[in-house]
């Protein structure tokens, strides 16, 4: 009996948090429709005409092309260096380890217009003309962390003795990589890869400061919404923005919550 | 492995050490601070301007306020230029002043600059000299624009004037029938909870020019230029307005916002909310108190490394005629700097020209406290003024 | 292994970082606004004065409720997530948990504003069923609200990689042996879930922490924080020295938070 109401429980409270989670989408989607550019609840007039403004503005093409391009750069970027980064910190033992952790944290807590600021006045010295490419390195600063953390966190839970049986039957360091690590990594690198796209696409601060005479998509949003007469656009443009990656998320989901992708080579496995 | 990573770590602390050095005097250098004191020259004051607007490049970078590259007019300009507007909008003077360091970085051919910044983008050597005579619109501004302090020095131009506009008192018509005479409705605890001014430390020359009137024995004769004795009263009535205020705003929609929800009933704005909320029929109005208003003068100045310098020729010339400032002064609800700009005002939206006050004789203008950055010098050599880092400060204290 | 993300890191950030960081001990000089060379502590001790105590407390004291909040808010949702839902309802959820994060941070933070203020939607529902208006807009409050929103997936999605790792067996072990269902939560899954909670914790935390545009758009007249402070000295003020000296205080507390997790246990061999 206990046991239902704890689940019935669980149940109303996943229902809570879904409500929680798309209570403001649904007012993005909603106010997409509002005819008036200062919002009112509820709306008074309503109107399809934005969706046809955001579709042929050319401005809003041009920075969604950038932030895609840039957030797959830095994606891919930070899960080479992210991987190797927990892959390092997880097998050595030396000193100063954990300040490794924390020198990884670091663009996240700091506030990012020190990062923008930082790297900014970098490129200057250096004489690096701002880019796309200079974008995609600001933004893998950032993404690293978010690899490295999920990645090491998994590897925490994963016993070294599998890779050691792994050699003693004469797997090549490669097969071992192949066959077993990654197998073990595989969930916890496309979750990381998930969370690391959407803080490089929706990231405005260090981009304002990396980014150069082109816009990405948040920052044509934060110009956008700064006087208000395009707040319904940026509302089309968000809600077309959340439609348009409705498939990729369910594939990448697929992807993680499977079972078969990485098979679970953690047999019963004693908590250390 | 734990060895190896060691040593390669410590070789390349190394390399990286040594490089240190050198960079330090890099950012040391930057345009960190307003650089502007009396007796510097102009870093780019002996770079000669261009004698002819050559073929357009094609292409042409912006750092502008939002609203100043409106579609309106940016597309007519390229189908006539070939030059097509990549334009980024800024946040603030200081965002403005960042992004133009080290000359617009060889990425920025213009910026849109208020007053406060221009002379840190000037003496900081991040703009340089513009030929006017190549910018013929020019001849029919307002006499006060076409040499302004702000974006003229010694007689070089750095940039040719744009529009400008006054900080108005914005207030609920519900609250006030009738339109409030002083600005002392903002420091009221009357309205405690419903005010908000901007969050902006050059707020503090707004509270210094209600007391050039409220406290005469104060003595300030240019909100811009404070004594410390001038600056700690200044600081201490704002200090005594923070329980006041639902909200400092920052972003103009954010007190459009405030307005329309009724969370506030009076407050600092431009014109360009009030025009916004009228639009959306809230009952509000603004007004100039008696003790007059501060304001902003914008100008388009011209960064030293522009990659783009004839659309960015071209841009200057097009900005200037009378119907784009016409466009430009409607869509934002400032004042345009071209004198023959108000007749097309008046063509396009019946009324505007006065609305927008493009009829004022120069009086009007002079009226206005125009956005300068406080300068430890106060202009006029007496170093004993408040520079604008401690403004800064202050605001921090303010309202944090 | 290291070597590669760390040279980046050495070569691209901290170098720039550290050049920045080494201002703080510098000073602008009142007259001119130019940096002055010479070594000086003032500007330390100048953030130990005054507001800022009072905004670096704010700042953190919200890092830490947005943390406290969403890890319980996340938690029995990762649980059912991993745990009891179906794998196609698994699939579902963790779609959903993954969609808002494409709604723009900052369409996600005026939405919250719409919602917040007063005439905005809670208040509108709220006096539907008769109650008063909460007036959330504009506060501290919202901020929390707003912030505990937009980092909520960052900390559901390692909480839940940790929690559908744990082998069933273990539980079933832990059930055979008498354990009652909370013994079993308390002694075998939280501890296996320990090393998700502090990595989602590190994002919400390290987030709030540095973050200045949700105060600048929700927020109300008591709002500043350590973001917002650094932002003004360096970009209005043109006070790069303190503002250095500002973003030393993040960076410190980072330490204090990474050495505390650690000592709790959280990161096990970190």
């Amino acid at each position: 009996m206990r046991r239902r109401f704890a689940r019935a429980g669980l149940w109303l409270w996943v229902w809570g948090v879904l409500f929680f989670l798309f209570a403001p989408i649904a007012t993005i989607v909603l106010f997409g429709f509002d005819k008036s550019n200062v919002e009112t609840w509820p709306i008074q007039h309503w109107t399809f005409s934005w969706y046809s403004v955001a579709w042929h503005d050319p401005q809003v093409r041009s920075a969604f092309a950038l932030s895609l391009k840039a957030a797959v750069a830095a994606t891919i970027v930070a899960l080479v260096l992210g991987s190797m980064a927990a892959f390092g910190v997880h097998r050595a033992r030396f000193f100063g380890r954990d300040s490794i952790s924390l020198l990884l944290i670091l663009p996240l807590a700091l506030p990012g217009i020190i990062t923008g600021v930082a790297l900014n006045s970098a490129f200057q010295w250096a004489g690096i003309t701002l880019s796309i490419w200079t974008i995609i390195v600001g933004h893998t600063t950032f993404c690293i962390v978010v690899i490295y953390n999920n990645v090491i966190a998994r590897l925490r839970r994963t016993s070294n003795t599998l890779l050691e049986a792994s050699a003693d039957l004469g797997a090549t360091g490669a097969q071992t990589l192949r066959f077993v690590t990654l197998p073990t990594i595989a969930t916890a690198l496309v979750s990381g890869a998930l969370l690391a796209f959407a803080l490089s696409f929706d990231e405005v601060i260090v981009t304002t400061f990396t980014a150069g005479a082109q816009n990405t998509l948040p920052i044509w949003i934060f110009g956008a919404i700064r006087l208000g007469q395009q707040l319904p656009e940026v509302n089309v443009v968000v809600t077309m923005v959340v439609i348009l990656m409705f498939v990729p998320i369910l594939v990448a989901a697929r992807l993680t919550g499977s079972e078969n992708f990485a098979p679970r080579v953690a047999a019963p496995q004693p908590p250390k | 492995m734990k060895h190896r990573v060691v040593n390669s770590i410590g070789k390349r602390v190394a390399v990286a050490l040594s490089a240190l050095s050198v960079v330090v005097l890099g950012i040391a250098t930057m345009p960190a601070g307003a650089g502007a004191s009396s007796g510097l020259t102009a870093p780019t004051a002996g770079m000669k301007p261009a004698t002819s607007v050559g073929k357009g490049e094609g292409s042409l970078n912006l750092i502008a306020w939002e609203g100043y590259a409106q579609p309106q007019w940016v597309t007519p300009f390229t189908k006539a230029t070939g030059c097509v507007v990549h334009a980024k909008y800024a946040g603030s003077s200081g965002e403005m002043v960042s992004l133009m360091a080290n000359g617009g970085g060889g990425q920025y051919d213009l910026v849109s600059a208020s007053g406060d910044a221009d002379l840190r983008l000037i003496y900081g050597g991040s703009v340089k000299p513009v030929n006017m005579k190549l910018v013929p619109a020019s001849n029919q501004f307002r006499p006060f624009l076409k040499a302004p302090s702000f974006n003229t020095i010694s007689g070089v131009h750095y940039g040719v004037s744009l529009q400008f506009g006054p900080n108005v008192l914005l207030y609920s018509t519900k609250t006030f029938p009738k339109a409030p005479t002083s600005w002392s409705v903002l420091y009221s605890k009357k309205y405690k909870g419903k005010i908000t001014v901007p969050n902006n430390p050059i707020q503090i020359a707004d509270a210094a020019l209600y007391l050039m009137k409220a406290q005469p024995s104060l003595g300030i004769t240019d909100p811009y230029e404070l004594t410390q004795t001038q600056f700690k009263a200044t600081v201490a009535l704002l200090k005594a307005q923070k329980p006041l205020i639902a909200k400092y705003w920052n972003l103009a929609s954010d007190e459009i916002n405030l307005f329309q929800s009724k969370t506030v009933v009076a407050g600092a704005a431009w014109p360009y909310q009030t025009n916004t909320l009228q639009a959306n029929k809230v009952a509000v109005a603004d007004t100039i108190p008696s003790e007059g208003a501060t304001g902003w003068a914008d100008s388009w100045l011209l960064a030293t490394k522009a990659p783009h310098p004839n659309c960015a020729y071209k841009w200057m010339q097009w900005v200037s005629t009378p119907t784009v400032q016409a466009e430009q002064a409607i869509s934002f609800g400032e004042t345009p700097a071209n004198s023959r700009a108000c007749a097309i005002m008046n063509k396009m939206s019946a009324g505007s020209c006065a609305g927008y006050h493009a009829d004022q004789p120069d009086s009007y203008f002079k009226s206005i406290k125009f956005w300068k950055t406080p300068l430890s010098t106060c202009d006029n050599g007496k170093n004993n003024c408040v520079p604008y880092s401690e403004w800064t400060n202050a605001w921090t204290q303010i309202t944090g | 292994m290291l070597s590669p993300p760390l040279l980046w890191f050495l070569v691209i950030y901290l170098s720039s970082l550290v050049l920045m960081l080494i201002t703080s001990l510098w000073s602008i000089n009142g007259f001119t606004s130019q940096i002055d060379h010479h070594l000086t502590g003032q500007n330390f001790s100048q953030i130990v004065s005054g507001a800022y105590p009072s905004i670096i407390g704010r700042t953190v004291l919200l890092a830490v409720l947005v943390t406290l909040t969403d890890a319980v808010v996340a938690f029995p949702f990762a649980y059912v997530m991993a745990r009891v839902a179906t794998q196609s309802t698994q699939r579902i959820l963790l779609g959903a948990v993954l969609l808002p994060l494409w709604a723009s941070y900052l369409a996600k933070v005026y939405a919250w504003i719409s919602i917040l203020e007063k005439g905005g939607a809670l208040n509108w529902t709220f006096s539907r069923l008769g109650l008063p208006d909460p007036n959330l807009g504009f506060t501290n409050g919202a901020m929390w609200i707003a912030f505990s929103y937009i980092w909520l997936p960052y900390m559901i999605v390692p909480i839940y990689g940790a929690l559908e790792r744990i082998p069933s067996s273990l539980l079933d072990a832990s059930a055979d042996l008498g354990a009652s269902a909370w013994n079993t939560f308390r002694r075998v899954i939280l501890p296996l879930a320990l090393p998700g909670l502090a990595a989602g914790s590190i994002f919400t935390f390290s987030l709030t922490l540095g973050d200045y545009v949700t105060p600048l758009l929700i927020g109300g007249s008591n709002s500043t924080l350590i973001g917002n402070a650094i932002y003004e000295n360096l970009l209005t003020g043109g006070n790069l020295p303190l503002a250095a000296a500002l973003s030393a205080v993040p960076i410190g507390v980072m330490v204090i938070y990474l050495g505390l997790a650690k000592r709790l246990g959280a990161f096990e061999a970190l």
